[in-house]
């Protein structure tokens, strides 16, 4: 049992094309994982009723000699932010607690077309908000490598559920960080696609101009396939592009099998280097840059100089656009409704339940976003963000004019204790300073693992960030680094955590 | 509802000028919505559509659904634009004005702000006497309707007091088009008169361009007039107020004089006006206090985050402007020598609101005259009787079935009539209702002359007088043929056979 549930979904992808492995086996495994684990672990928030109905569909079409996907009879664990017709869909949030949606979010449709699992919906910080999961309406999720500590967020259970080896493969969706963090904080891979990569139909709006969904996996390559599997133009999403993507697989083979990094001309983003970096995060990160530039790698210092309004104007952007997307939970059509005592008009009803299905992180966000849109503070506020906004743009793209990846740590820490943060607003969205630029620059930015921290031995995640468009390269990169990791290290950091049962 | 004093309307302009403005929403006839693939009920013919029935998960602001521009929706309000003389921008931008109300399924509606899509422009209107006004238009913007809310239990049947309340998405998402005007100064007396021309000049507008079915009964073209008083010799533009419901031309030149009465009242008393909507009520002729509206509203525009700009190409405009169609003033006067009635028939088309339709009806090959005469005759007074439009009872190619029909001999006007009645009651096309009534003229001369002949012998008395030159005798016998048939015979005919049967029987 264990051997199918380490296994990485490149390898069962072979296994079950060899027809060495079925489908039915290796959603079995995970299944059982889950059901051991989940106690401690708390990852999901559903679990789906027919994961073993689907995985015997695929072994039947494959067994018929149907040309199936590479991802073919891969399980699969979905964030619950992602609209799915046969699960219960929350977002995390008590407002929406039951509510099956009528439709498929476009990203599950073309997981269902590739013939991928689904093992469950994973938990999650309410709307997205916020980097530990511990905002989720239902439970916190606990991080594999040390159940006293967050596994990030908002995406949490997704990460926690492929570090657990729950599911060997993960969706989550990124606004400021929330897949890459919490991969960082796993010591798994996330990838934040080019705004616009992959579709946002279906996916329940946090802020629309910056959410973006992408694979969790424990390396490269399977995030890679992942992504072939997702990317792409949607029709109903406007602002998703029309141009096609190459082969995010070819790029991770590529890269993995390179020689070295000679050529590669890596800038370090100064400013993401400043103070709240730890001592155990400094060093992996300057343990990294010393082995990429041994590898032929060329590393440069580049500067960001915007970048330290970075968190200022996101706290604004973000919360503008929530505070209207989240408008709709109204009690009208879907979701919670809370009728007060006495005679109660529409707008008590809409008030009573707001209050009480929203949580405290939401309010928040909703009070701020609302205010920072008012008539007379509109351009202080949200005119200002989004002229940093461009401001970032303009620092990224003359960055890249010198080299071909950024590189910063994932986070400024390592996972931080449940409970540490949960009292001090500020201090969590501070933890967001390394990721949220990439988001506003609409670029796409990746996670992966670079080894334990000497400080607690947790996971350290390296951030590597590309041009908009240039999501393959950094595949490329990335498995070249990967493989570089593993070499010095003799393991992936991934293979290490502890068994957790 | 307690009456508001009014003053003398001459009294009120001697002290007061008018400054009026108009806000019409035209929804468009695309087929889908603005925003999402949901079939369009405002291109439909259907006057009721079961509630619900025409919706996506966008239109009810489901979770994770995403608007889509239409972009025939786009060409539409670009050919609008074109069309009010306005400037067409290269790039516009739609926004978000959030407020909470349970027809807005998202909370919010996807509107156009600073950036619209067409701005500066002008139209010409023709008044009564023939003169012309340039209404100056500020801005037409694209966005999408709201949905329909049906208060039950209440005495007024408006939210307040409700004790529960009935919502139907299917027009939420429709696309619509503002148009806003300028302030407009020196109307004078004429102020309504221009509020109902213009109004009326938008719809031809519409109608000939063909993006709206344009029934204000049916709120296709929907008019809110603002109306503010300034004392004479001042400057400054008085507090104005906002009516809406305004449903009808007339209504719209009603509804600003009495605005302008109610106002010049509580200026002249020493009071102030408050700013605010306020309702039409078509059948007391009065209006009522809505919600008060103030510049301070709060809708916390920002731009749709989930939309890019809309961009109008040079060539797409140009090919726009290529496909316009006349002016409606130009396209009036061109009408009025085409069909050549009397000036005092043509203006009452006009403000019938009937030109397109006889426009319509003459296209496909009616005569003026006749076209004018249904319109203008029978089915403005069935339309009158039920409290609607003409246009909803019947289109220009049903008047031009019935039309062909009594051109080819087989109805009379009688009959036609009530071909027409039955048509309008549902019972089909001209065609299926005469043969299901039976009701085509009996042109078989065998059959007429049977009945003149039994007519005749019954009547000898008649017989002689007809013999003896004195032809108007014959109408007992016409009157007792046309019974026999049931009145399916063309009375002239039978006339005519009478007279020579008469003058033939031994």
């Amino acid at each position: 049992m264990s051997e199918l549930i380490s296994m990485r979904a490149a390898e069962a992808s072979l296994a079950l094309a060899e027809g060495t492995l079925s489908s039915v086996e290796l959603t079995q495994a995970h299944l059982d994982r889950i059901e051991a684990t989940e106690s401690r672990i708390g990852a999901f928030l559903a679990r789906s009723s027919s994961a073993l109905n689907s995985a015997r569909d695929i072994d039947t079409r494959r067994a018929a000699g149907e040309k199936l996907g590479p991802l073919a009879g891969i399980p699969i664990a979905i964030k619950d932010v992602l609209c799915t017709s046969d699960m219960v869909t929350t977002a995390g949030s008590r407002i929406l607690e039951g509510w099956v949606p009528p439709y498929d979010a476009t990203v599950v449709s073309k997981l269902r077309s590739a013939g991928m699992v689904a093992l469950g919906k994973t938990n999650m910080d309410e709307f997205a908000m916020g980097s530990s999961t511990e905002h989720s309406g239902y439970h916190p999720t606990q991080n594999p490598w040390d159940l006293t500590r967050a596994p990030g967020g908002s995406g949490g259970g997704s990460a926690a559920a492929v570090a657990a080896q729950q599911a060997p493969v993960a969706i989550g969706s990124d606004t400021g960080g929330s897949i890459r963090q919490p991969a960082s904080f796993t010591g798994t891979v996330g990838v934040k696609p080019t705004y616009g990569g992959v579709s946002r139909y279906g996916v329940i709006a946090l802020a629309s101009s910056l959410d973006q969904v992408g694979p969790v996996s424990r390396t490269v390559m399977d995030s890679a396939m992942v992504h072939d599997v997702i990317a792409g133009h949607d029709p109903h999403d406007s602002t998703s592009i029309p141009t096609p993507w190459t082969s995010m697989t070819e790029a991770a083979l590529k890269g993995s099998r390179a020689e070295s990094l000679r050529g590669v001309r890596v800038g370090v983003v100064k400013e993401l280097l400043g103070e709240g970096i730890t001592q155990g995060v400094r060093e992996r990160f300057e343990k990294a840059l010393e082995l990429l530039s041994s590898q032929g790698a060329e590393v440069v210092e580049v500067s960001l100089p915007h970048c330290e309004y970075a968190v200022a104007a996101y706290y604004l952007i973000l919360p503008a656009e929530a505070s209207s997307n989240l408008a709709k939970f109204d009690s009208v059509r879907f979701g919670l409704r809370v009728t007060p005592e006495g005679s109660p008009t529409v707008e008590d009803v809409m008030s009573a339940t707001r209050d009480a299905g929203f949580g405290d992180e939401v309010k928040r966000r909703i009070i701020l976003g609302t205010y920072a849109l008012s008539a007379g503070y509109y351009d202080a506020y949200y005119g200002s963000a989004q002229k940093v906004r461009t401001l970032i743009q303009r620092d990224f793209a003359q960055a890249f004019e010198k080299v071909d990846v950024l590189l910063s740590p994932s986070t400024p820490t390592t996972a931080f204790p449940l409970g540490e943060k949960m009292d001090d607003p500020l201090a969590m969205w501070a933890g967001d300073v390394t990721t949220i630029p990439v988001n506003l620059a609409g670029i796409p930015g990746m996670s992966l693992p670079m080894g334990l921290s000497a400080e607690d031995g947790l996971p350290v995640g390296l951030q590597l960030m590309a041009p908009a468009y240039q999501d393959a390269r950094l595949y490329e990169v990335g498995a070249t680094c990967e493989r570089l990791f593993e070499e010095r290290d003799g393991y992936l950091v991934s293979e290490r955590v502890p068994e957790v049962i | 509802m307690a009456s508001d004093a009014l003053m003398d309307f001459d009294a009120a302009l001697e002290l007061f000028e008018p400054v009026i403005g108009f806000e019409v929403h035209v929804e468009l006839s695309t087929q889908t919505k603005m925003f999402s693939n949901a079939p369009n009920p405002a291109a439909m013919d259907e006057a009721q559509i079961d509630p619900n029935t025409c919706i996506t998960p966008l239109c009810l602001g489901l979770p994770g659904s995403l608007p889509v521009v239409n972009g025939t929706a786009v060409e539409y309000s670009i050919s609008l634009g074109l069309a009010l003389g306005c400037e067409i921008a290269p790039v516009s931008r739609f926004a978000r004005k959030n407020y909470f109300y349970p027809d807005l399924g998202k909370n919010y509606q996807i509107s156009q702000y600073d950036e619209p899509i067409a701005f500066e422009g002008s139209v010409s209107v023709e008044l009564d006497d023939g003169s012309l006004v340039e209404v100056p238009i500020e801005r037409a913007h694209m966005e999408e309707d709201a949905g329909k809310l049906t208060h039950v239990g209440g005495a007024t049947g408006r939210i307040q007091g409700a004790e529960y309340s009935l919502v139907d998405y299917n027009r939420a998402g429709v696309p619509l088009v503002e148009i806003v005007t300028k302030p407009i100064e020196g109307m004078e007396h004429r102020a309504g008169e221009l509020g109902r021309a213009y109004v009326s000049t938008i719809r031809d507008m519409v109608r000939s361009l063909g993006i709206s079915h344009a029934r204000m009964e049916r709120g296709n073209l929907r008019c809110d007039a603002n109306v503010s008083l300034r004392p004479r010799g001042a400057s400054a533009y008085g507090t104005r107020t906002e009516t809406k419901n305004v449903n009808s031309f007339r209504s719209i030149e009603r509804a600003v004089r009495y605005e302008i009465q109610r106002q010049a009242h509580i200026l002249k008393s020493g009071g102030t006006i408050t700013q605010e909507t306020r309702h039409w009520h078509e059948d007391t002729g009065v209006t009522s206090p809505g919600r008060p509206k103030s510049d301070a509203d709060d809708y916390r525009y920002f731009p749709e985050p989930d939309l890019l700009p809309v961009e109008a190409s040079a060539e797409l405009v140009a090919s726009l402007r290529a496909l316009l169609p006349e002016q409606p003033v130009e396209l009036r006067r061109r009408l009025r020598a085409d069909w050549g009635f009397p000036d005092v028939d043509f203006k009452a088309i006009v403000n019938a609101g009937l030109l397109g339709e006889i426009q319509d009806t003459i296209v496909l090959g009616v005569s003026a005259a006749a076209a004018r005469k249904w319109w203008m005759g029978e089915l403005s007074r069935m339309a009158n009787d039920r409290g609607v439009e003409p246009g909803s009872l019947a289109s220009p190619g049903d008047v031009h079935a019935l039309q062909k029909l009594i051109d080819q001999g087989r109805l009379t006007d009688t009959l036609a009539r009530e071909v027409l009645g039955a048509m309008v009651a549902g019972e089909g096309s001209p065609e299926q209702i005469v043969s299901a009534r039976g009701l085509e003229v009996v042109s078989d001369d065998g059959a007429l002359l049977a009945a003149i002949d039994e007519a005749l012998a019954l009547q000898p008395d008649v017989l002689g007088k007809i013999r003896e030159g004195k032809t108007q005798a014959a109408g007992a016998i016409i009157g007792a043929v046309m019974k026999a048939m049931r009145g399916q015979a063309d009375a002239a005919k039978v006339q005519s056979l009478v007279i020579e049967r008469a003058n033939q029987v031994d």
